[in-house]
């Protein structure tokens, strides 16, 4: 899908539709630059875009967020620094213990489902020799107790992958 | 109340004489200032908003920044109708007119090849984005039927990852055939950053965002080109924005004097 057809003529005002963060890509970060008599430093115009970029998510989030956003900006305070380390301090260590509670539970799901499955395979084979010599056809046993072995495996190469898409 | 000048644009005189007034920032009258044979749009700005502190708070503030930069994007839009204009970064700010004088002095040569480079030659932004959204509902449907166990939330959790990836090399592909075509009909082209979808507000993730230089001439063509190849590609949105000045292709960013 395409916007429609606009094409350059005179007057039209082409770029009415055009979003903010198109205008502002261009006339922050592009374009001629020249020094004037008015010296600001363009690093604060790039450390701006960058900002844009980063934190703001519209122009209406900031007006709900307030207009003094940047007083928080690490960037640009060192008080906001000190507290964005520390936030950032305590992020982590949740992070970590969340991650470490997950593997816990992950290795718990695992070490239940070896439980379960390995004697399940014995078993499944046991009743289908059991079963043929009965006559009777349950070989869909067999398959219940041997696929999770096969399916853990393949999941064990493909994480050892990296999540990747076997071939 | 003290007036600065805010030069918006170079380009070289006008054939003619704009038909309407164009109004700049504030609202303000802008004027051509010739000079060496180089014309500067300029328009008056107060001293209260533009001088180096105040400036520096308002571009801080998103609503006067997005206000500004919107009528500075006006007055080059409205001169690209007219002409080709070399489009100066946000806030060129001079004390006087003397001031925009011994700046296009300084640079005259630069700024003449830059126009000659130009001349007759618009930029087109062309973006595409991936729309996460379809593999988000295939994820709905798989999450729907709950991971009873950590073997079946791997798989499940691999079978979103492979949809993912799989449209996500899609997109790549795509965007990088579309830009090799595009390319080949420009006669210049800038890959920019891709934009985040959090400031742009668009939905998906934008894979390719390019900037192409092309002959007015040929524009019809090239936006007829970019049509054709945006439609049949499902989970995959072509997005064009101009014409825009040769915002892109200036070759003056580094120039900094």
């Amino acid at each position: 899908m395409t916007t429609p057809t606009r094409l350059p003529s005179p007057y039209e005002g082409p770029n009415s539709g055009a979003s903010l963060a198109d205008i502002l890509e261009r006339v922050l970060d592009k374009g001629v630059v020249i020094a004037g008599d008015i010296r600001i430093n363009l690093l604060d115009i790039e450390l701006l875009t960058i900002k844009l970029r980063l934190i703001i998510a519209s122009v209406d989030k900031a007006k709900e967020m307030g207009i003094d956003w940047w007083e928080d900006d690490p960037a640009l305070s060192s008080r906001a620094r000190r507290q964005e380390l520390s936030r950032e301090n305590a992020e982590l260590r949740a992070r970590l213990e969340r991650l470490e509670a997950t593997r816990e539970e992950e290795e718990l799901e695992r070490a239940h489902s070896d439980v379960r499955s390995a004697p399940k395979v014995e078993r499944g084979r046991g009743e289908a020799k059991l079963e043929r010599a009965r006559g009777e056809d349950r070989s869909e046993g067999v398959r219940g107790g041997a696929e999770p072995e096969r399916a853990r495996g393949r999941e064990k190469r493909e994480r050892a992958r990296g999540g990747k898409e076997p071939p | 109340m003290t007036a600065l000048r805010y030069v918006y644009a170079l380009c070289f005189p006008l054939g003619a004489p704009l038909q309407e007034q164009m109004k700049g920032i504030g609202g303000a009258p802008t004027e051509e200032l010739e000079h060496h044979g180089l014309v500067a749009v300029v328009s008056d700005v107060p001293e209260e908003d533009f001088a180096e502190t105040p400036l520096k708070a308002h571009l801080e503030d998103l609503d006067w920044l997005a206000a500004t930069a919107r009528a500075h994007q006006h007055v080059i839009d409205v001169l690209t109708g007219v002409t080709t204009p070399l489009p100066l970064r946000l806030a060129t700010v001079f004390r006087d007119d003397s001031g925009v004088r011994s700046m296009i002095e300084d640079r005259e040569d630069d700024f003449r090849h830059a126009l000659e480079r130009l001349e007759g030659r618009v930029e087109w932004g062309v973006k595409v984005y991936m729309d996460d959204r379809q593999t988000d509902t295939a994820e709905d449907n798989i999450t729907a039927t709950k991971a009873t166990s950590g073997r079946d939330y791997l798989r499940q959790r691999h079978t979103r990852t492979m949809a993912h990836d799989e449209l996500w090399g899609k997109a790549e592909e795509f965007a990088r055939r579309l830009h090799t075509t595009l390319s080949s009909h420009a006669e210049d082209a800038r890959l920019h950053t891709p934009q985040s979808a959090t400031l742009s507000r668009a939905a998906g993730r934008n894979v390719l965002n390019a900037a192409y230089l092309v002959a007015r001439g040929r524009s019809e063509e090239f936006v007829e080109l970019v049509d054709r190849t945006g439609d049949d590609s499902p989970g995959i949105r072509v997005e064009l924005t101009g014409p825009w000045a040769a915002y892109s292709f200036t070759g003056l960013t580094e120039g900094e004097t």
